[in-house]
């Protein structure tokens, strides 16, 4: 603020004989004693601050552009201004307690608000840019709500510059498809992320389209910017992509030639897998196995990768490469006729070793293919003991397997698996599980608790599968956990307070499951 | 919408707790889980059955409006965790429709209406007026001595000048502090220990301290002359100093919206006090509603930000007129459906002004200001007439400066387009404390 024009020198004097002190400048200036420095210093404090006046105002920063997306309801934007509140850890959700997790309702209530196509609550856009540049699995749907308002916001503070990359959330930052020059320019000079998204934009609208832009300028991009360019072709990959992908398996970069290797043998009709197959049928059939003893130009040419690595055989590295690439219908004449199922039972090669290399081989093959009969057969039966499978026993493996089921055989299957195994194990294959669970798979999670805590262990020993519960089961099977909520005796040979425990686990798990449905009906527009 | 309609937030009801124990108590019995027979009246009550470990669930109504709560639990600490976690309920999820309240809640409720329509009965009686005279005149001698004490020392440091001030350290002004509380002039010490911590904080520390000294020797002049002054002048002299308000000013009936609140604790951390800003929406008449909590205890009065209260405020003499203490409540509380006007920068300045004269220690004035532009800078930032040339500074740093967090929500708000802002507008600068959007009636209080 400017200060008063008048005696403003006078001002600065005083202060001056202040720092000075009176004692060293006795009899000069416009103050002899302390008393009356003080009392001239008084009398121009309140004079100072009683004509105060305004300061010139500073360029004000340009407007935010409109979002004509609607506000959530008055309750949901309470609700959101809690859950980014409890995210900072004010109310402390945490624990053993039986009050619910904020934290992991705030993914679901933004991915329903942005079906719905609302626009965050202003004055929520800051707290919501904080929660996205603290979790970036939150980024995308974070910045999507904030729109507009939150790009405008982050030009202003430094803090929030991510959200101005990778074009996330930047919505009408792309130039529209149909607008060839805009397309063009964006895809000559745009920065990386903005020339991925473009891409991805002009690909699902049109694919040939695509290629045309990228071979453009394919031959100047360096070697990294084109593996990631390749990369992004996984989605929406169809036939019409085989012709650029042939062409890159004569690309510079090795990696290059391995990606455009692994995409087109996902194409189970194109040449390289029927090169493949070839290879693969040469190798496997109702006989035997016999691995292929070297690795020629041409394999190396479709991908093949020749140095084992540490502690691995170069033959049986070799065979399961093949094996990965050739498409699994190749296989049922081979063996006669035989289905998936028949094929992965078949004792083949299982006196020669190498019928784990083979099965592996086959998993891997029905992950990349999606191939749903393939993954049935090598899951086997969900009651059959993982290590008895006759696929993988590894979880990780088997949850990929999972996901080319169809949603509901794969809840079917997994609740199955639960009945069989117990809870222990299922944690990584409920994780593929579509959200909210499906009625089967949610009584059989529900049950199992049950039968955890009657076998008289402690909850937090499930707390992996109880967090995943309240964020996935469907809020309308509330009603299956209020018998169980109830203060329960602890069973003779239980740990101590178990039961006390358990129900406090089973409250805050019934009270999440009602809050998500109060929020998740709080959402639905008025 | 009635106040029961109106809920809190979560932070808002956690601030009731007593300690942190409660406070995580309450929380865990915010979800319905051990909840049964929920309810609230129209005119903001809520109660619930709350099930404990015995067989019998306990009771527990909360009055929204003052608030006050009643539960059967056995605990002492209030409100209990009972009542914490049946506010968090509501506060989360509501209670569904008004409706009747079940007997045993009824019974307290109708009590608690009784009590409040009847008068206060007067505090003291005239017997004891000889020994409070005489109180009061020991007490006035003592600060007398404490005043004549910091005079000298105020001296000494002019004497010898402020430069060696910034290598003094402020252990010297602690102890003179420490002196002041001695002669029981709490005002006094808040002063001197402020005047303290000035040369550690940055350029322009030598205007600043003598500007403070300056001030506190006029505080002294005026207490040591106090008997000369006008009675308003005077009333604002010694609850500067630290006397407690002597009588009470006028009593104003109006409509009012709580404009802001929020805490702050003292250096020492054993006081939070609690500033409530009201505006009557009749008069127009600023009020400073003050509540205090002792150590890891928050303030008992909570009013949410927006509501508007049919009440009397009793006003204290002195300090300007902003000091005021809520009175009687005529009618249940109900959101404001309004914006109050705002003025220009310079009339901001101008208001803040004009208090000095009958306060000349006001360190801010209270203000809706608007329309205005919140302007975010590197080096600060700036709340600026959304016609015209001029803007106010906002602080960002000491005393009475908020969270950046606050500003960005400020900023987030307006869009770079026009707001209507309350705060407190003073020497420093505008600190935002509350604001509207220019489309909308809904006060956002700025965190």
């Amino acid at each position: 603020m400017e200060k008063p024009d008048e005696g403003y020198g006078e001002w600065e004097e005083l202060v001056g004989a202040a720092l000075l002190g009176t004692d060293r400048r006795r009899g000069a200036g416009p103050a002899g004693s302390p008393e009356s420095l003080l009392d001239a210093a008084a009398v121009h404090a309140v004079r100072r601050r009683a004509g105060l006046r305004p300061a010139t105002a500073a360029a004000r920063p340009g407007p935010a552009p409109r979002d004509p997306r609607p506000q959530p309801p008055e309750a949901a934007r309470r609700r959101l201004a809690q859950l980014l509140a409890g995210r900072a850890g004010g109310s402390g959700g945490s624990g053993r307690g039986s009050a619910p997790d904020l934290t992991e309702l705030l993914p679901q209530w933004l991915a329903t608000a942005g079906r719905h196509g609302y626009r965050a609550p202003e004055a929520l856009v800051p707290a919501l840019l904080d929660a996205a540049r603290a979790r970036t699995d939150l980024r995308p749907e974070a910045l999507a709500l904030a729109g507009t308002r939150g790009l405008w916001l982050a030009r202003l503070n430094p803090e929030w510059r991510f959200a101005l990359r990778g074009g996330a959330g930047g919505a009408g930052e792309l130039p529209e498809v149909t607008d060839t020059a805009g397309v063009e320019r964006l895809w000559q000079e745009g920065l990386f992320a903005e020339r991925v998204a473009l891409l991805g934009a002009v690909r699902a609208h049109e694919p040939a389209a695509a290629q045309r832009l990228l071979a453009t300028t394919w031959t100047t991009e360096r070697a990294e910017d084109r593996l990631m360019f390749l990369d992004s072709l996984r989605q929406g990959l169809s036939d019409a992509d085989e012709p650029f992908l042939e062409a890159a398996l004569d690309d510079r970069s090795r990696n290059v030639r391995a990606t455009a290797a692994e995409l087109l043998s996902a194409l189970t009709r194109s040449a390289l897998a029927g090169r493949m197959a070839g290879r693969a049928l040469a190798c496997v059939g109702p006989h035997g196995v016999t691995p292929p003893a070297e690795c020629d130009a041409g394999m190396l040419r479709d991908g093949v990768v020749e140095r084992p690595p540490a502690g691995r055989g170069e033959r049986a590295w070799w065979l399961g490469q093949l094996v990965e690439s050739a498409p699994l219908s190749c296989w049922r004449e081979r063996f006669g006729g035989l289905d998936a199922a028949q094929i992965v039972a078949l004792p083949v090669a299982a006196g020669e070793g190498w019928a784990e290399e083979l099965h592996a081989a086959w998993c891997r093959a029905a992950v990349r293919q999606r191939d749903a009969r393939w993954s049935r057969a090598l899951l086997g039966p969900p009651s059959a003991s993982p290590a008895a499978g006759p696929g993988t026993a590894s979880l990780a493996e088997r949850a990929k397997l999972l996901e080319t089921l169809p949603d509901g055989e794969r809840a079917q299957w997994v609740a199955e698996f639960i009945r069989a195994h117990g809870l222990s194990e299922a944690f990584q294959l409920l994780g593929v599980c579509v959200v909210p669970w499906a009625g089967a798979l949610g009584r059989a999670v529900v049950e199992a608790l049950e039968s955890a805590r009657e076998a008289g262990s402690y909850p937090w020993s499930f707390s992996g599968v109880m967090g995943l519960a309240e964020r996935c089961l469907d809020p309308a099977e509330a009603g299956l956990l209020e018998a169980l909520t109830a203060s329960a005796q602890d069973p003779p040979d239980a740990s101590p307070g178990a039961a006390a425990y358990w129900s406090e686990a089973f409250q805050r798990l019934a009270a999440t499951l009602r809050l998500r449905a109060t929020m998740l009906a709080e959402l639905t527009p008025a | 919408m009635t106040e029961q309609g109106v809920r809190w937030t979560a932070e808002q009801v956690l601030a009731l707790a007593p300690d942190a124990a409660s406070r995580k108590a309450g929380g865990r019995l915010g979800g319905a889980g051990p909840w049964s027979q929920i309810g609230g009246s129209a005119s903001g009550s809520v109660w619930g059955l709350c099930k404990g470990s015995g067989s019998t669930p306990y009771r527990t109504v909360v009055d929204l409006a003052g608030p006050a709560y009643k539960c059967s639990c056995p605990s002492r600490k209030f409100p209990c965790k009972h009542a914490l976690g049946l506010l968090l309920l509501w506060s989360a999820e509501g209670v569904g429709e008004p409706g009747e309240a079940p007997d045993w809640a009824a019974q307290w409720l109708a009590e608690r209406t009784a009590k409040a329509a009847r008068p206060a009965a007067a505090a003291g009686g005239p017997a004891d007026a000889e020994g409070a005279r005489r109180r009061a005149e020991r007490r006035a001698a003592r600060i007398g001595a404490g005043v004549t004490e910091l005079e000298q020392r105020l001296s000494d440091l002019l004497r010898a000048g402020l430069a060696g001030q910034e290598r003094a350290g402020h252990a010297g002004w602690e102890e003179t502090a420490a002196r002041m509380v001695d002669a029981q002039a709490p005002g006094l010490a808040g002063r001197v220990r402020e005047l303290g911590t000035i040369p550690s904080c940055g350029p322009g520390w030598p205007a600043r301290m003598l500007e403070e000294a300056a001030l506190l020797h006029l505080l002294d002049r005026a207490w040591l002359g106090v008997e000369a002054l006008p009675d308003g002048l005077a009333a604002t002299v010694r609850s500067r100093v630290g006397l407690p308000a002597s009588g009470e000013g006028e009593a104003v009936r109006d409509r009012w919206l709580v404009l802001a609140q929020y805490d702050s604790v003292s250096p020492d951390g054993r006081l939070t006090t609690r500033r409530i800003w009201l505006r009557g929406l009749g008069s127009g008449r600023p009020a400073m509603v003050l509540d205090f909590g002792p150590p890891g205890r928050p303030p008992g009065l909570a009013l949410p930000v927006g509501l508007v209260l049919e009440a009397e405020v009793r006003f204290r003499p002195g300090s300007a007129g902003l000091r005021g203490d809520l009175g009687e409540r005529f009618a249940a509380a109900a959101p404001c459906t309004e914006v109050p006007p705002g003025v220009s920068t310079g009339a901001a300045l101008e208001a803040y002004g004009a208090a000095l004269r009958e306060d000349p220690w006001l360190e801010s004035w209270p203000v809706v200001l608007g329309p205005v532009v919140p302007v975010p800078g590197e080096l600060g930032w700036q709340l600026a007439d959304a016609q015209g040339a001029y803007a106010l500074p906002v602080p960002l740093t000491g005393a009475g400066s908020r969270s950046r967090g606050g500003l960005w929500q400020l900023a987030a708000l307006s869009g770079g387009g026009p707001v209507t802002v309350f705060g407190e507008c003073g020497h420093r600068g505008f600190t935002p404390l509350t604001a509207w959007r220019p489309d909308s009636i809904e006060p956002v209080p700025l965190v």
